[in-house]
């Protein structure tokens, strides 16, 4: 990858457009102070930049001291999710060019996880969640002496949520996820419904037992925000009701 | 965690109130769900069933007075229907604010102000209500004949 962006750079201008752009981003210091503040940059950008690009230029050639994580930057690891222009986004799958750059483009970090630094949040919360619902297989009796059977259309049932990058875009996009942070959240539900509807999974029940709290599924009220911050396209909502579904089933 | 400055240390303090406080398994939440579905579907029967026949049947609004009242109520049917109207809609309405508290309230001291007044309101209501339909009296002594429904010879 190295090799491409480097020999792209030196590709004569003009033939990508160009344009500065106003980074409005909010810096978060708790050594300095205790209250965040806004912090303007002005970047060059290209056409084809994306947020992430505007980030590293403002780090690499301004600041040093901005804060933010990034690790794959091709939206595979969920590393870089923050809040860009008001919504939840990847910051290295949204172009700069799609987010009006004619106004200054915000940049804080996701709701609902206390922040470290800058654009940094602690996403323990978010893993205990995560931890909670028991994402692996769960089987009983002897193994197997080879592959674990399971046909196309048993695959299908919880295709969506395999997606998940657990990139916390979702939960803490959700509004019953800001107000307390007790709610599990999204995410984790999501991950619940990628082993409730496995059919090689034998945890099903249990699963569905964890996520019958108080602060589980039912704190879900369909505002499908979740679903519109999801950067991998998963029908969040859906896949919440799926779940509350399969509760009231086995419930009567 | 072993942090060498005061100064980190202090970033970790806001991690704590994040951590789930405790496990609160049951199918209250499940049953609470269902409920809401359920009486939302009987509910607009009842209330629309009872606008109608107020409002529209027969001389509509203007036969409303006293003796209509009085006449429904000594109704079984009535009493039956106007009970569960009661019920359904308090429980139905109430359920509906908890959940709202729930969501919007940050602070376990306010959300435990606001549920305790709104229970205690619940209260009020379903008892005072629940009594007058069942302790109501169409017929009062002493009362002018022409107020009273047709029913009432004393």
């Amino acid at each position: 990858m190295t090799a491409t962006l480097e020999a792209a750079a030196p590709s004569p201008a003009g033939e990508i457009p160009s344009f500065t752009v106003t980074m409005r981003i909010r810096r978060f210091n708790p050594e300095v102070s205790d209250e965040p503040t806004w912090e303007d940059f002005t970047v060059e950008a290209h056409g084809t930049d994306r947020v992430l690009d505007a980030l590293h230029k403002i780090k690499w050639d301004m600041d040093g001291s901005l804060t933010f994580r990034r690790s794959c930057a091709h939206g595979v690891c969920g590393s870089d999710a923050m809040r860009i222009n008001g919504r939840n986004r990847l910051a290295c799958k949204t172009l700069l060019k799609d987010v009006n750059p004619d106004k200054p483009i915000t940049v804080e970090p996701i709701k609902g996880l206390p922040v470290v630094k800058d654009l940094v949040v602690d996403m323990e919360p978010f893993f205990a969640s995560y931890r909670e619902i028991m994402p692996f297989l769960i089987t009983t009796g002897n193994e197997p002496s080879k592959e674990r059977y399971q046909s196309p259309e048993d695959r299908a049932r919880f295709d969506d949520t395999t997606k998940c990058i657990l990139c916390a875009a979702c939960t803490s996009s959700c509004p019953v996820f800001w107000t307390d942070g007790q709610y599990f959240g999204p995410a984790a539900i999501v991950n619940a419904h990628r082993f409730i509807f496995d059919s090689r999974d034998e945890g099903g029940s249990q699963r569905l037992e964890i996520l019958n709290d108080k602060e589980g599924v039912w704190r879900c009220r369909t505002t499908f925000n979740c679903t519109e911050a999801c950067p991998r396209g998963i029908e969040v909502t859906k896949a919440i009701q799926e779940v509350k579904r399969a509760m009231i089933t086995r419930a009567f | 965690m072993a942090h060498g400055t005061a100064a980190v240390a202090k970033v970790d303090s806001p991690r704590s109130p994040y951590v789930r406080r405790k496990t609160t398994r049951g199918n209250y939440e499940l049953y609470s769900w269902i409920f809401m579905r359920a009486s939302g579907v009987v509910l607009l029967v009842l209330i629309f069933g009872h606008l109608f026949v107020n409002l529209m049947v027969g001389e509509g609004v203007h036969a409303i007075d006293f003796a209509f009242v009085g006449g429904k109520w000594s109704n079984p049917m009535w009493q039956v229907w106007d009970l569960l109207m009661l019920w359904l809609a308090m429980i139905h309405g109430t359920n509906g604010v908890r959940t709202i508290i729930n969501d919007y309230a940050t602070r376990d001291m306010t959300r435990l102000v606001l549920k305790g007044l709104l229970y205690l309101a619940f209260t009020v209501v379903v008892v005072l209500g629940t009594l007058v339909i069942f302790t109501f009296d169409a017929c009062p002594p002493d009362a002018p004949a022409e107020l009273l429904a047709s029913f009432c010879t004393a």
